[in-house]
C-alpha cells in the first residue's frame, strides 16, 4: 500500500511500508549503500511524519519480507499475539511514541504488550524517537535472566569477559581472564571468540574456564563463541557447555549465510538445555547481532539495516537467551561511518531489544577506518549505563588483539559502576568480596597475591 | 596508584594490554596515551596515500611497465563508504587499459586499500623475492598495475582488460592498534567481474613482524604453481595450503 505526504506542495509518495521505513530510517552509510536512503533532509522527514501517522494495524496486514520467501517472517507473523497486542491496537506509530513515553506506561505495562508487537513495529517507533526518547523508554524496561547468577536487575550492569588470545594459546587467553577477574569483570559470561572453529581448540578452552569457575567457585558462566554446529558436536561429547553462542540475522538467507536456521538453532538450544547446567535458571543461549549484517550477506530483501536488525531479535527472543549483544561498530564504516552513527545505532538497538523483551548488552566498539575514536565509546557507554543497558564488554585495555578492534575495557565498566551507582550481578557481587577482590562498598581492592597463588596449579595446562 | 607488581608476571602470556593498572578506577596516563599513539598509528595508515613516483623508482629493477590506475572512488571518505567503487575502474583507466598490449600468465596489481603504508614498507621487498621465482618458471608477466583507492575485486577487471590467467592483488590490510603495514595477497585463477572472495586464495599478515617476506612469497609462488596446475583458485585450491606450514 502507497503511503504520501505533500510539503510545501512537493508530494513525496512512498510505494508501501517496507520503502517508507527505510527513507525514514535516521541517516547511516549502509542503506545509503543499498540505494535505500532519503535522498534529502526534507524527504526523510516527510517520511518520518508520514510514519508517524501509519496505524500499528497496518504492519500486521503488511510483511516486509514476504511470508512465503522467509522463515523469519512467518515466525513474526505466527507468532504474534492479539490479546498482547490490543492496549496499543488503536494507535498509529506516532501515538505509540507517545504512549511509550507517558508516566504511566512503566515496566508491567511495557512487559504485558511484549507478545504483540512485532519487530517493524518496534523498528518504525525508534526511527521517529529522537536519542533520548531510546533512552527514556529503554530505561523503563527490566529484562532479568539466570543461569549460574542474576543479569539485568535494576541498579546492577554487568561485563562480558572477553579476554581473546589471536593463536587461541590458553595460558594467554588465562592471564586475560585471571586479570579481568581482579577488575571484578565477568558477571554476564567469561566468553572467548576462539580463533580456531576446530572442535578440540574449543575444547580446550571449556575445560580451562571450567576448572577455573569450579576452583573458585565462581557464579557466573561460560561461553566459547564457536558455530552452533561445533557447539552441538561438543555437547554431544559431554563438554561443560554454559551457554551456547550463535551470530544471528534478521533474514532467513542472512542466516543461511552463517549457516544457521530456526531448525538448528532449536537443536542448540535443546541440546544445551538438557546439559541442565545453569543454577538459579535456565536461560542458555548467548546471541549477537549487528546492523548491516542481512546488507552485507546481499540478504536485506530491500529492508533497512535497522529493520532487518530488530527482525533478528524476533528469533532471538523465541529462545529466552541469557544474554543479546549487537556488536554495534564492528562491521565498519560502509554501514556506520562515525561516532554518531554507531551511538545512534546503539541506542536503537538497546531500545528495540529491550522493548521486545530481550536481555541487551551492546559491544561498544569501533574499527580503525571508522571515523570513530575512545572518546565516542566513552560518550555510549555512558548513555548505556544511563539507559540501563544489561552489560558490555570487558576488553584488556579495550583492545582486542585477536578480532582487531577496539571495544570498551574493564576500566570503563567500572567507570559507568562509579559513576552511576551500578553494581555487579548480585550473586558476583558477593564472590568479589568474598576473595577480597572488592571491599564490601564495591570498591575495587590492590590484587591480592595470596589468591594468585591459588590459581597456581591453573597454569598446569 | 595500585600495585602493578602482583599482576605484572601475565604479561609474559599475552600481547594483550593486561595488568597495565589503575588510577583511581582508571586507565594510568602512559598506557592511556600508548593506545592513542597506537590508533594513530592506525589512522595515518588509513588515511596514507601511495607515493606513485617514489614506488615506479622502486619498480623499475623489474623492467616491467608500470601503469597507474584509479578506481571509481574519488577520494578516502568515498571509498570508505562505498566498497562498490573501490573495486571498479575509473573510465579514465578502464581506457587507458584499452589501448594495452594484451594475453599475459600472470598479472601483479598493487593497491593502496586500507593501509598504503603497508604498500611501502613490503611491497620492493616482496617482489624482489617474487618476481625472479616467476620469471624463472617462464610465466609471462603484465605490466605491473598500481591502484589508487582500490580493493581485491578491482583486479577482476584489469585482469579481463589484459586477457592475464592469474591476478595477484598486493593491498593493504585494515590497520589494528598492533600493526598497521600488514600487506595482504590475494591470488585468482580465470579472474573475471563478478567474482566473490570464495574465487581467491590469499595470503595475509605479511609485513616484517608477521609473515616475513622470505615464506610469504614462497608461499604465494607455490599457490600460483599449484593454480595454474590444476587450473582453479579458490576454496578448492586451499586444502593443499596446508603443506606449506
Amino acid at each position: 500500500m502507497p503511503y504520501q505526504h505533500t510539503i510545501r506542495g512537493k508530494v513525496y509518495l512512498f510505494n508501501d511500508l517496507r520503502v517508507l521505513l527505510a527513507r525514514a530510517a535516521p541517516f547511516r552509510t549502509g542503506d545509503a549503500l543499498a540505494g535505500l536512503s532519503a535522498e534529502t533532509y526534507e524527504e526523510r522527514v516527510a517520511a518520518q511524519i508520514t510514519l508517524a501517522d501509519v496505524p500499528l494495524t497496518d504492519f500486521l496486514n503488511t510483511a516486509v519480507i514476504p511470508y512465503e520467501l522467509d522463515e523469519v517472517t512467518r515466525l513474526i507473523v505466527d507468532g504474534h499475539d492479539l490479546q498482547a497486542f490490543n492496549p496499543i491496537s488503536h494507535l498509529t506509530v506516532g501515538g505509540f511514541r507517545d504512549w511509550l513515553l507517558k508516566d504511566e506506561t512503566d515496566h508491567a505495562v511495557l512487559k504485558g504488550i511484549e507478545a504483540g508487537i512485532t519487530p517493524e513495529m518496534v523498528a518504525a517507533v525508534s526511527k521517529i524517537m529522537r536519542n533520548q526518547d531510546l533512552i527514556a523508554v529503554a530505561k523503563k524496561c527490566e529484562v532479568i535472566t539466570r543461569f549460574r547468577n542474576t543479569v539485568g536487575l535494576k541498579g546492577h550492569f554487568s561485563t562480558r569477559l572477553q579476554a581473546n588470545h589471536p593463536t587461541d594459546d590458553p595460558k594467554g587467553i588465562l592471564a586475560g581472564i585471571i586479570d579481568g577477574l581482579f577488575y571484578g569483570s565477568g558477571d554476564a559470561v567469561i566468553g572467548i571468540n576462539p580463533a580456531s572453529d576446530s572442535p578440540a581448540a574449543v575444547m580446550k578452552l571449556l575445560l580451562l574456564i571450567d576448572r577455573l569457575r569450579e576452583q573458585f567457585e565462581i557464579p557466573t558462566q561460560s561461553c566459547i563463541l564457536s558455530h552452533v554446529t561445533t557447539t552441538i558436536d561438543l555437547i554431544n561429547q559431554n563438554a561443560p557447555v554454559d551457554l551456547c553462542f550463535q551470530s544471528i540475522a534478521g533474514t532467513e538467507q542472512a542466516n543461511n549465510s552463517f549457516g544457521v536456521n530456526l531448525t538448528l538453532l532449536d537443536e542448540a538450544h535443546q541440546a544445551t538445555l538438557s546439559l541442565n547446567r545453569g543454577t538459579v535458571g535456565s536461560n542458555v543461549m548467548y546471541f549477537e547481532t549487528g546492523q548491516g549484517s542481512a546488507l552485507s550477506a546481499n540478504a536485506h530483501h530491500g529492508v533497512d539495516q535497522q529493520t532487518c536488525e530488530v527482525r533478528a531479535y524476533a528469533i532471538a527472543r523465541k529462545y529466552n537467551p541469557m544474554l543479546v549483544n549487537t556488536v554495534v561498530g564492528f562491521i565498519g564504516p560502509e554501514y556506520l561511518y562515525d561516532g554518531k552513527q554507531i551511538i545512534r545505532a546503539a541506542l536503537e538497538d538497546h531500545f528495540c531489544g529491550k522493548l521486545m523483551g530481550l536481555p541487551m548488552g551492546v559491544d561498544v566498539c569501533y574499527t580503525n577506518h571508522a571515523e570513530a575514536d575512545q572518546d565516542d565509546m566513552d560518550n555510549l557507554v555512558t548513555l548505556l549505563g544511563v539507559a540501563g543497558c544489561n552489560f558490555i564488554m570487558g576488553i584488556p585495555g579495550s583492545d582486542d588483539i585477536m578480532l582487531n578492534y577496539q571495544s570498551t575495557s574493564f576500566h570503563d565498566a567500572l567507570y559507568v559502576r562509579k559513576m552511576l551507582g551500578l553494581k555487579p550481578a548480585p550473586e558476583f557481587e558477593q564472590w568479589l568480596i568474598k576473595q577480597g577482590i572488592t571491599d564490601p562498598s564495591g570498591s575495587l581492592m590492590d590484587p591480592d597475591p595470596a589468591l594468585l597463588k591459588k590459581m597456581d596449579s591453573l597454569w598446569q595446562i | 596508584m595500585a600495585d602493578l607488581n602482583t599482576l605484572h608476571f601475565l604479561k609474559g602470556f599475552t600481547n594483550a594490554r593486561i595488568a597495565i593498572g589503575r588510577t583511581g578506577t582508571s586507565i594510568p596516563v602512559t598506557e592511556s596515551l600508548d593506545f592513542k599513539m597506537a590508533h594513530a598509528h592506525a589512522r595515518d595508515a588509513v588515511y596514507s596515500s601511495m607515493d606513485i613516483p617514489g614506488l615506479t623508482a622502486q619498480l623499475a629493477p623489474f623492467n616491467l611497465p608500470v601503469i597507474e590506475l584509479h578506481s571509481m572512488a574519488a577520494d578516502r571518505a568515498h571509498y570508505l563508504q562505498r566498497p562498490d567503487l573501490g573495486r571498479q575502474l575509473s573510465t579514465q583507466s578502464e581506457d587507458l587499459l584499452a589501448g594495452q598490449i594484451t594475453g599475459f600468465d600472470v598479472v601483479i596489481c598493487i593497491a593502496d586499500g586500507l593501509s598504503a603504508l603497508a604498500i611501502h614498507e613490503n611491497i620492493a621487498g616482496l617482489l624482489d623475492l617474487l618476481i625472479p621465482k616467476l620469471v624463472h618458471a617462464n610465466f609471462s608477466l603484465a605490466p605491473i598495475c598500481l591502484i589508487q583507492q582500490g580493493r581485491v575485486a578491482i583486479a577482476d577487471g584489469i585482469a579481463e582488460q589484459l586477457q592475464a590467467k592469474l591476478s595477484i592483488v598486493f593491498i593493504g590490510e585494515r590497520p589494528g592498534l598492533s600493526a598497521a603495514d600488514s600487506l595482504g595477497a590475494y591470488l585468482t585463477y580465470g579472474p573475471k567481474r563478478g567474482l566473490t572472495d570464495d574465487s581467491r586464495n590469499c595470503v595475509s599478515n605479511i609485513r616484517a613482524a608477521g609473515l616475513a617476506h622470505e615464506p610469504a612469497a614462497s608461499k604465494i609462488f607455490y599457490l600460483i604453481q599449484e593454480a595454474f596446475q590444476r587450473k582453479l583458485s579458490g576454496v578448492l585450491l586451499k586444502d593443499n595450503e596446508g603443506l606449506l606450514r
